[in-house]
């Protein structure tokens, strides 16, 4: 693949100043403070607005997935090196937290567990250091399949080796046997929350940072033409490899955090499926900006956890807007967020409000028509026979009958045809609004 | 921007939550099972299952207490442990206090945990786990609690009862054992040894074998050493596709004998063994449903069908999981102090409709019961599978199997 | 002995079966540079529509019509999909075709439900063929060799005997001069995938019946075909045959025999150590060849990358 790569510059992931989408992607190399801040504070008082267990819990969630799809994201978006088996850090850093963690507990060791994901961390780098040793001597496919089979190699150990891995059940262990952080003792989930949210700021700052270093920079100009950087005397593979064990490194920290917040690990946190998992989302988020992979994790962990407990159709839905992701917007929801940066610096964002109302509500709509049709579809087929009721935003109604149909077959239609009637309105507000100077 | 990103994420999630929040008029039980991805189908039966279970048996009748009604409340784990304790925590929010689930051992053993610890760190929010179907041993004993009932036959009580029948048969004197590579496999694996090595010392284990679990594209070979072998019997432990696909390829590469096995029936199984697994296929199982066990099982088997015409009930102990909840929570006179009902559910003795006593051992929570050795077959059958004509036939049955069994279990009461 | 040739058949059965997937996949990813992802997923697509068909006008039209179903299919999703992600480069390519896969799998789902189907061997073809000490061989085993060895032929031909043939191996060389000479090159992009899905099609045809038709049969297979075409050789036909052929004996044998890690080992001249029970590696020197046969494939995937980057038959480097 890279030898097609290098051999045509348009199939690249690189940097196009003349696309406004793409302008962002190199970054500023001021570093401001502003986001920072914000988010941090954000991340303080998200707690007392959602009080409860479970959203703790899926925040928890969410958090070590976007520290995940970072660590991911300097491969994938920063080094352009595609990975198939990167759950493999993360699990691996997981479980020798969880055996320290049970060492911990079994010999009674002074051990503050806000340090543990440290070790996760310098663990998961090892074994990136081990591997990285013969896969970053090439990118594109050569990288990507040896990848795949030592993800697959590792997933199948995890039941083999039951030393280390626990077989099929996994290892798990109690966090509160280790010394009292300044009196807390990790009993509660807010608790585990706020040591999450301070490992997720560390890491994102690092990841930031790291970004912005000169083995950054290299990495990324590695990504775009290996050759020009050899010419320049850098060498592809070293810097492949020091972006490489930088990512397994917070892959490792992500899994020390999971340690902390389930207290199980398996072979579920090795496997394929969830290695698959990160790349759609870091890709869902967006590849080219740094805060994409954090927009990937909240959307997906969402996706995932709660809309799961809406319907049992969600993985269809997740596919379908992971695939018109891909096709329409490859720059993921950070592309799209970012396509409006200059339209916002012109000052014509208000311009667009109006014409996005005409055309999204109706859209949306029509959308939600569809996901009334699949429900009443798939209810009308596997449901039980006799219960033909069926509750679909807050109406409860008989998919058996035809009006139900009817209207959402209505909605649908309608909805659609509006967006699709307004569609070039929409366009020519969107060109008027990246048009500099003034057309009015 | 991020903030803004977070905050309507955030906003919708607690909306979404928020929208199911509990009412405490309701007794309810949170199902907690795979109901998407490869392993849904078991799930979304076992669910019909218990939905049906609670109708029939509680709200049917009247319901609870003073007409407090129960419902099942679908989670669903995607068989992933940490899914799985997410989807708990959810639970719990939603003022649930019994859990069930059934499908896997890891996560049954994720859960157990997980509760063992909740219950230790949230006094007032305490819940009770029903186990409708993970079989590993050492849930009951060492890894078991006080939270945890297992209302199925665990792995070893299982194996116990099948070594009965096959030591007991004259005509099998050699036994290949194979089974999926994790610890359900294993413990099938070392039960059957031990068992036969006790039974029926005469008799020769001539293969014993471990597959890579849900990777094995075709079982040829293994069927080959199996027939190679000159095995008379196999005993497997397998479930789900590696089931369909090692008994299939088994019978087809010229294997003559019975196949032991735990998990082949339903899921559209019986219906795929179809004529080939005649008589061949036997399982272990609770509760019998050819014959049935009683004319109200029957009445229930009927009142279900009227529901999912092509739905099985597969799963027979999850009627006697909400009988026996139900019964607890009456003795109890309460369903919210869950200390309480567990203590009623400790030692407590029920009529299953499906024929026989059950008894709930209290020093491990593993429920004690008749065990049935049934066949594949379609003479004799009132209630096939998979609307098929194939069901399954009770050959023999263990009375009260390993009523004595020891245990390992050092339980801890509140 | 007969025990060796039984499991040559049953190893050729195996490996023949993943070269008709892995033929569609390298002509396709030499072609267009994409690794598709869903590739499998096709492959369960013409299980699923073959038994429906099957039920409606028995197995042998589904073994006609099923294909043809799937190679619309696979043509359609390259000319409204693919065509359009390509010019966002490869890596959305290929991550939108991993997209598709899971869409694939939910959709199967969706509308066959979630359990096993019945799909079985036709009654023509449901006897013993013959047996070897004991061990009996289907004839559908036989009827399966006879159809992929009969595809393999035909693509044989096709691609060095026929014109057609000629401009697909030359695009696979030089896209850019075969466009330049006036061939229309995203034409050939969508017979060419068309043509690959539709082989992969008729695998899950005449697979179903024995490997078990359900939703996770694509999963199963998914990545494994992945690895047969970079062993060997990303673009090679031959490459291909080999590598199917080798991993089908590989796993088939490695099933049969029981060797022992700790004979391997003390083969070598290490010593089983004392106390078992201690060790670390305990379970290493538990492992049997039956248990890691199917995860053979990828040492070896590791291995030839890289110490022989461009696989057995590969000419270029990926």
């Amino acid at each position: 693949m890279t030898d097609e790569m290098t051999k045509d510059p348009k199939q690249q992931i690189t940097t196009d100043p003349s696309k406004p989408s793409e302008r962002m992607r190199a970054g500023s190399m001021t570093i401001t403070l502003g986001p920072w801040i914000i988010a941090g504070i954000a991340l303080m008082l998200m707690p007392f607005i959602f009080t409860s267990n479970s959203a703790l819990t899926i925040m928890n969630q969410m958090w070590i997935t976007v520290i995940f799809a970072l660590a991911y994201n300097m491969l994938l978006g920063q080094g352009g090196m595609l990975s198939f088996g990167h759950a493999v850090y993360m699990g691996l850093g997981g479980f020798f937290c969880m055996h320290i963690m049970n060492y911990v507990e079994d010999y009674g060791v002074a051990f503050p567990l806000p340090l543990l994901p440290l070790f996760g961390g310098l663990f998961g780098m090892g074994f990136a250091m081990l591997i990285g040793s013969f896969s970053t001597s090439g990118a594109g496919t050569r990288f990507a399949m040896i990848s795949l089979g030592v993800g697959e190699l590792i997933a199948a150990c995890s039941v083999i080796i039951v030393a280390f891995f626990g077989g099929e059940e996994g290892i798990s262990g109690d966090r509160t046997y280790g010394l009292p952080f300044f009196g807390v003792e990790f009993l509660k989930q807010i608790e585990v929350y706020y040591l999450i949210s301070f490992w997720l700021m560390l890491s994102a700052a690092l990841m930031y940072l790291f970004s912005r270093t000169p083995v950054g920079r290299m990495a990324n100009a590695v990504r775009d033409n290996p050759e020009r950087a050899q010419f320049l005397g850098y060498s592809a593979r070293w810097v492949r490899f020091y972006s490489f064990c930088a990512s397994g490194f917070f892959c490792g920290i992500a899994g020390g955090l999971f340690a902390i917040s389930y207290e199980i690990l398996t072979e579920e946190n090795l496997n394929a499926a969830s290695s698959g998992v990160i790349l759609l989302v870091t890709f869902l988020g967006g590849v080219g900006f740094f805060f994409g992979p954090i927009i990937g994790a909240i959307a997906f962990t969402l996706l995932q956890t709660v809309l799961s407990l809406q319907t049992e159709l969600w993985s269809i839905y997740a596919g379908a807007l992971f695939l018109a992701t891909v096709m329409f917007f490859p720059g993921g929801l950070a592309g799209l967020l970012m396509m409006h940066v200059p339209a916002f610096k012109l000052g014509k964002m208000s311009g667009l409000v109006v014409p996005y109302f005409k055309t999204l509500i109706p859209a949306a709509i029509g959308v939600l028509g569809i996901c009334a049709l699949i429900e009443m579809t798939f209810h009308f087929r596997h449901g039980a026979t006799g219960d033909n009721e069926m509750t679909l935003f807050w109406t409860t109604f008989d998919s058996h009958s035809v009006l139900p149909w009817i209207i959402a077959i209505a909605v649908a239609a309608i909805g659609i045809g509006i967006a699709k009637m307004t569609a070039p309105e929409m366009k020519e507000a969107w060109d008027e609004a990246n048009t500099a100077g003034g057309t009015s | 921007m991020k903030k803004i990103t977070k905050l309507g994420a955030v906003s919708a999630l607690s909306l979404i939550i928020g929208a199911t929040a509990a009412f405490a008029e309701d007794i309810k039980i949170a199902f907690i099972d795979p109901l998407s991805g490869p392993f849904a189908s078991t799930g979304t039966n076992g669910l019909h299952q218990f939905e049906h279970a609670v109708d029939f048996m509680v709200n049917d009748e009247g319901g609870l207490l003073d007409g407090q009604t129960m419902e099942v409340v679908g989670f669903d784990n995607k068989i992933s442990p940490k899914e799985s304790l997410i989807q708990l925590q959810v639970a719990i929010d939603q003022g649930i206090r019994y859990i069930v689930q059934g499908n896997s051992s890891g996560v049954a053993n994720a859960l157990t945990e997980a509760i063992d610890k909740h219950n230790r760190r949230n006094p007032d929010s305490r819940v009770l786990f029903l186990n409708y179907a993970a079989v590993d041993p050492a849930l009951t004993n060492d890894k078991c609690n006080f939270w945890h009932f297992r209302f199925d036959a665990n792995a070893d009580i299982k194996m116990d009862a099948l070594t009965d029948v096959i030591a007991a048969d004259d005509s099998i004197e050699k036994v290949y054992i194979i089974g999926q590579d994790y610890s359900f496999g294993k413990a099938v694996s070392a039960a059957a040894n031990k068992m036969l090595g006790e039974k029926a010392p005469e008799m020769e284990v001539v293969g014993d074998e471990l597959h890579p679990i849900g990777k094995v594209k075709d079982f040829t070979p293994y069927a080959r050493k199996v027939v190679a072998s000159g095995a008379d019997a196999v005993i497997t432990g397998n479930w789900g596709a590696d089931m369909l696909s090692l008994g299939k390829s088994i019978i087809e590469n010229g294997f003559e004998g019975p196949i032991y096995t735990y998990y082949a029936a339903g899921s559209g199984m019986t219906a795929a063994f179809g004529e080939g697994g005649k008589d061949r296929i036997r399982l272990i199982s609770q509760g019998s449903i050819n014959p049935i066990g009683s004319d109200r099982a029957r009445d229930a088997y009927n009142s279900f069908l009227e529901r999912h015409p092509d739905g099985n009930i597969d799963q027979s102990r999850i009627y006697n999981t909400i009988g026996m909840l139900a019964e607890a929570i009456k003795e109890a006179g309460t369903a919210d102090d869950v200390v309480a009902v567990a203590n009623a559910l400790e030692n407590m003795e029920y009529d299953s409709m499906w024929g026989g006593k059950l008894f709930m051992r209290p020093q491990d929570h593993q429920l004690i019961q008749d065990m049935h050795i049934g066949v594949h077959t379609d003479e004799d059958i009132e209630f096939p599978y998979d609307s098929s004509t194939f069901g399954v036939k009770t050959e023999s049955t263990i009375e009260m199997a390993s009523m004595d069994s020891p245990t390992t279990c050092e339980m801890k009461r509140p | 002995m007969e025990l060796i040739l039984v499991n040559l058949i049953d190893g050729l059965v195996t490996g023949l079966l993943l070269f008709m997937l892995s033929a569609g996949l390298t002509l396709i990813f030499s072609m267009m540079g994409v690794l598709n992802f869903a590739h499998a997923s096709f492959y369960m697509l013409g299980a699923y529509f073959a038994y429906s068909i099957s039920l409606a006008i028995g197995f042998w039209m589904g073994l006609l019509i099923a294909p043809l179903i799937v190679g619309l299919a696979g043509a359609g999703v390259e000319r409204y999909g693919l065509r359009r992600v390509h010019q966002y480069g490869h890596v959305p390519e290929l991550i939108f075709t991993f997209g598709l896969a899971l869409l694939i799998e939910e959709v199967v789902q969706f509308i066959w439900g979630k359990n096993q189907m019945p799909y079985s061997v036709p009654e023509v073809l449901n006897f013993t063929a013959f047996s070897i000490a004991g061990n009996s061989i289907p004839a559908y085993k036989i009827f399966m060799i006879f159809i992929s060895i009969s595809i393999f032929i035909g693509l044989l031909y096709i691609l060095t005997k026929t014109r057609v043939g000629m401009i697909i191996q030359a695009a696979l060389s030089y896209p850019r001069t075969v466009e330049a000479l006036g061939h229309n090159v995203p034409l050939i992009f969508m017979g060419v995938f068309g043509v690959g899905t539709a082989l992969a099609g008729v695998a899950g045809v005449i697979a179903g019946p024995v490997l078990g038709t359900f939703p996770g049969m694509a999963f199963v297979l998914g990545s494994i075909v992945f690895v047969t075409i970079v062993i060997g050789g990303l673009g090679s036909l031959w490459g291909a045959l080999v590598a199917s052929l080798l991993i089908g004996w590989i796993t088939t044998f490695a099933k049969s025999y029981n060797i022992a890690m700790s004979d391997i080992l003390n083969g070598i001249g290490i010593a089983t150590p004392e106390n078992m029970s201690d060790n670390p590696f305990r379970d290493l020197w538990t492992i049997t060849s039956p248990q890691i046969a199917d995860i053979l494939p990828y040492i070896l995937m590791v291995l030839i990358l890289i110490f022989r980057p461009a696989g057995l038959f590969g000419k270029r480097e990926s």
